[in-house]
């Protein structure tokens, strides 16, 4: 326990080891992952020289309280703590033993980008059968005849080596887009001088300025985008549209705020974090070591479930609008992709699925995993073809359909 | 004389005790820290752990004013940190137009001056009064947004608010600050940074027991035991919301107003609404399930009883 002598109690030298001692423990935690500056390590020095070196379970604990700025922090802290108090200069002799070690804990942490997973990332020519046999897979439509000789270049090249220029026109295309989402008015004000209220605070201020009759200063409602929070299938019935999809994500992701990511196939992953990264190829290498499901089959019940278990209080808080890009080609039982849907549909203000299946004429959701999601949802948006930004920008865009979404028919389908 | 603040982590861990909560060292650690560096302490953990608790115990052991500051989406400065008593000012103006002033730079000195300023919390907090600063409770700061959320981080690091119209305003003594977050939304580090962070998690056993004795204290050692070893339970099982400890003593309190001296299965399918808030959970370990649990929480109650006796 503590001695109560209190820092001032303590001879100096003690004091002199201290020092070098946090700093070493701070830059091993900065090693391991964690953004540590030296205005966090000044501050986890003098913490510890206010609470004094009385026990070990005080000294972890002020550091945690410190150094520590997320509750997933934690294991990996706790791991370091332990390693490094036991032995301080462990940092020295066994850096390259320890840090492996360190990096496993922590899941997050960015590693050389592995040439096999980078490979893993490129679109499979050939895509794969849908698991159920009443869907038909989607096929290749290379259709030149309609398409602009410039776009057909963005097509047949690389996605992954686009030239700044086209980068720069995919970011057009995004920022033109408008999503089929109204911008939700906030409880804030902006001046307008023909706003429906009036702003109290700058007309007494013009009446100041001017006398005799009073000028009314008006103002109306600020809006914004709500937070949208995009669920997109990367299973092997959808990896030919995999990566234009990332691209779509990435730039989405920079072009507006509050913009959550998963990617799904049989597990749940949240790449928020990867694609926040301006370099869209360098996102993408992040992403393909992260998700380690690509094209492999589909468990949509299963991921929206721990969607809705681990993220959704925490993404779709604030009025979120949910985008769900999938083919509805379930592998599991139905059952629990009906109770996920329901309950992601009423969790958000407005739940979107945009099926690429849905080009085909005629096209009618009767795959089981579609039946169950198609009650659930409030638009359905078709993508007539999703070979580029622009397409799919398209498909989203509110301004140029207005009778695809006729939920009214397409639940008749259903029935 | 109001009381000092704590000078050692014990001592810390005494106050809350003297306020009815008991706390595990780690939050006396960080607590301790907070108010000797004078950096707001940032309290996140699942809903219902006690994080706002926390700062209504600070306030009322150390006999400080709360001032409390609910967040929500949009919060602005105006319902914030001030705003300008608008009818006044108006009737002041006719006043003075009525009573034939033509001074207008008097007029608007006086309308703009402090006995037409509508003091919001976070302009209460930089005042103390004769018991010192008060204790500012930010509540569940995930629900307001990331603008106010930068604008918060100014105010907390210089204490300071600046009205153009009267000029700026400093606290003699920086507020003592509690933040609290459910993590609806993740909070932007530089703002964490300048605290100290603590994870408010779920009790153990032991000092749940403690707290509901503290809390609620006409629960007998026996039914007390049988609670916490059932919600302890409940958190083992996957649910949608985890019981935190406002169910805990809110069914303590249920089941002593049914008189209850044990728990049964059936007592526990009518009593379920007040522990889990989901339908889903409550579908899920009403009946079979309930009481499987229970069975295993009295077996390994005798079991321990057995122990004890030997």
């Amino acid at each position: 326990m503590i001695d109560g002598a209190g820092p001032s109690g303590r001879p100096e030298d003690a004091g002199d080891r201290l020092a070098p001692n946090i700093m070493q423990f701070c830059r091993l935690l900065r090693a391991a992952g964690l953004a540590i500056g030296p205005g966090q390590t000044l501050a986890a020095l003098e913490a510890v020289r206010t609470v004094g070196l009385g026990s070990r379970a005080d000294l972890y604990w002020t550091l945690h309280a410190a150094l520590i700025t997320r509750h997933d922090q934690r294991e990996l802290f706790d791991q370091a703590f332990h390693i490094f108090w036991r032995d301080p200069d462990i940092l020295k002799r066994a850096m390259n033993l320890l840090m492996p070690q360190l990096q496993a804990a922590d899941g997050a942490e960015p590693q050389p980008i592995n040439r096999r997973i980078a490979d893993a990332l490129a679109p499979e020519r050939r895509p794969g059968q849908g698991e159920n046999p009443d869907d038909k897979p989607p096929e290749v439509e290379v259709d030149a005849s309609l398409t602009f000789s410039d776009k057909e270049l963005l097509q047949a090249r690389d996605f992954e080596q686009m030239s700044a220029e086209e980068i720069a026109r995919a970011k057009r295309i995004i920022a033109a887009m408008r999503l089929p989402v109204h911008d939700m008015p906030t409880r804030r004000f902006l001046p307008d001088p023909t706003g429906p209220r009036i702003d109290p605070r700058r007309t007494l201020r013009r009446s100041l300025r001017g006398g005799g009759a009073i000028d009314l200063a008006r103002r109306r409602r600020e809006t914004r985008p709500p937070a949208l929070v995009v669920l997109c299938d990367i299973s092997g019935s959808m990896s030919q549209y995999s990566r234009m999809l990332l691209h779509f994500l990435h730039a989405v992701s920079t072009d507006r705020d509050r913009v959550h990511s998963f990617l799904f196939g049989t597990r749940l992953t949240n790449i928020t974090r990867q694609l926040r990264d301006k370099d869209v190829d360098v996102a993408l290498a992040k992403i393909g070591t992260a998700v380690t499901d690509w094209s492999g089959g589909t468990r949509i019940g299963a991921c929206l479930d721990a969607f809705n278990r681990r993220w959704s209080r925490r993404v779709l808080g604030q009025g979120a609008v949910v985008l769900i890009i999938t083919d509805g080609l379930e592998r599991d039982d139905t059952g629990l992709l009906d109770t996920a849907m329901d309950r992601l549909h009423r969790s958000c203000r407005r739940l979107i699925w945009l099926n690429p299946l849905l080009r085909f004429d005629g096209y009618a959701p009767r795959s089981g995993g579609a039946r169950a999601m198609i009650r659930h949802v409030d638009e359905f948006r078709a993508a007539h073809n999703l070979d580029s930004l622009a397409d799919l920008a398209a498909a989203l865009d509110s301004r140029f359909h207005p009778a695809v979404n006729d939920m009214r028919r397409w639940r008749r389908l259903v029935a | 004389m109001t009381p000092a603040l704590p000078d050692s982590v014990d001592a810390t861990l005494d106050l809350l005790a003297g306020g009815d909560y008991v706390a595990e060292r780690s939050l006396a650690t960080a607590l301790y820290l907070a108010l000797s560096l004078g950096r707001p302490l940032f309290l996140e953990g699942e809903a219902g752990v006690g994080k706002t608790e926390i700062a209504k115990v600070l306030a009322a052991t150390l006999g400080r004013r709360l001032v409390r500051l609910q967040c929500y989406e949009g919060l602005d400065v105006a319902s914030a940190v001030y705003e300008w008593n608008y009818p006044r000012q108006m009737l002041e103006i006719r006043l003075a137009e009525a009573a034939g002033a033509a001074d207008r730079t008097s007029v608007a000195r006086d309308i703009f001056s402090d006995a037409f300023l509508i003091r919001r919390p976070l302009l209460q907090a930089l005042q103390s009064d004769e018991a010192g600063a008060p204790v500012l409770l930010i509540d569940e700061l995930d629900r307001t947004d990331e603008p106010f959320e930068a604008y918060l981080l100014e105010v907390l690091s210089d204490f300071q608010i600046t009205i153009p119209e009267l000029g700026t305003i400093r606290a003699a003594e920086p507020p003592i600050v509690v933040i609290t977050s459910n993590r609806t939304r993740e909070i932007h580090d530089a703002l964490k940074r300048r605290c100290f962070y603590h994870w408010v998690d779920y009790p153990t056993a032991e000092r749940e027991k403690r707290i509901i004795a503290v809390k609620a204290p006409g629960v007998s050692e026996a039914l007390s035991g049988q609670i916490v070893g059932f919600i302890q339970r409940l958190r083992e099982v996957d649910l949608f919301k985890s019981p935190g400890v406002a169910e805990t003593l809110d069914w303590a309190q249920a089941l002593m107003t049914l008189n209850r001296l044990e728990l049964d299965p059936a007592t526990i399918n009518d009593t379920l609404g007040t522990i889990l808030k989901y339908q889903d959970d409550i579908e899920k370990i009403a009946g079979s399930e309930a009481g499987r649990l229970l069975a295993e929480v009295k077996s390994e109650l005798s079991a321990r009883a057995a122990v004890g006796d030997d």
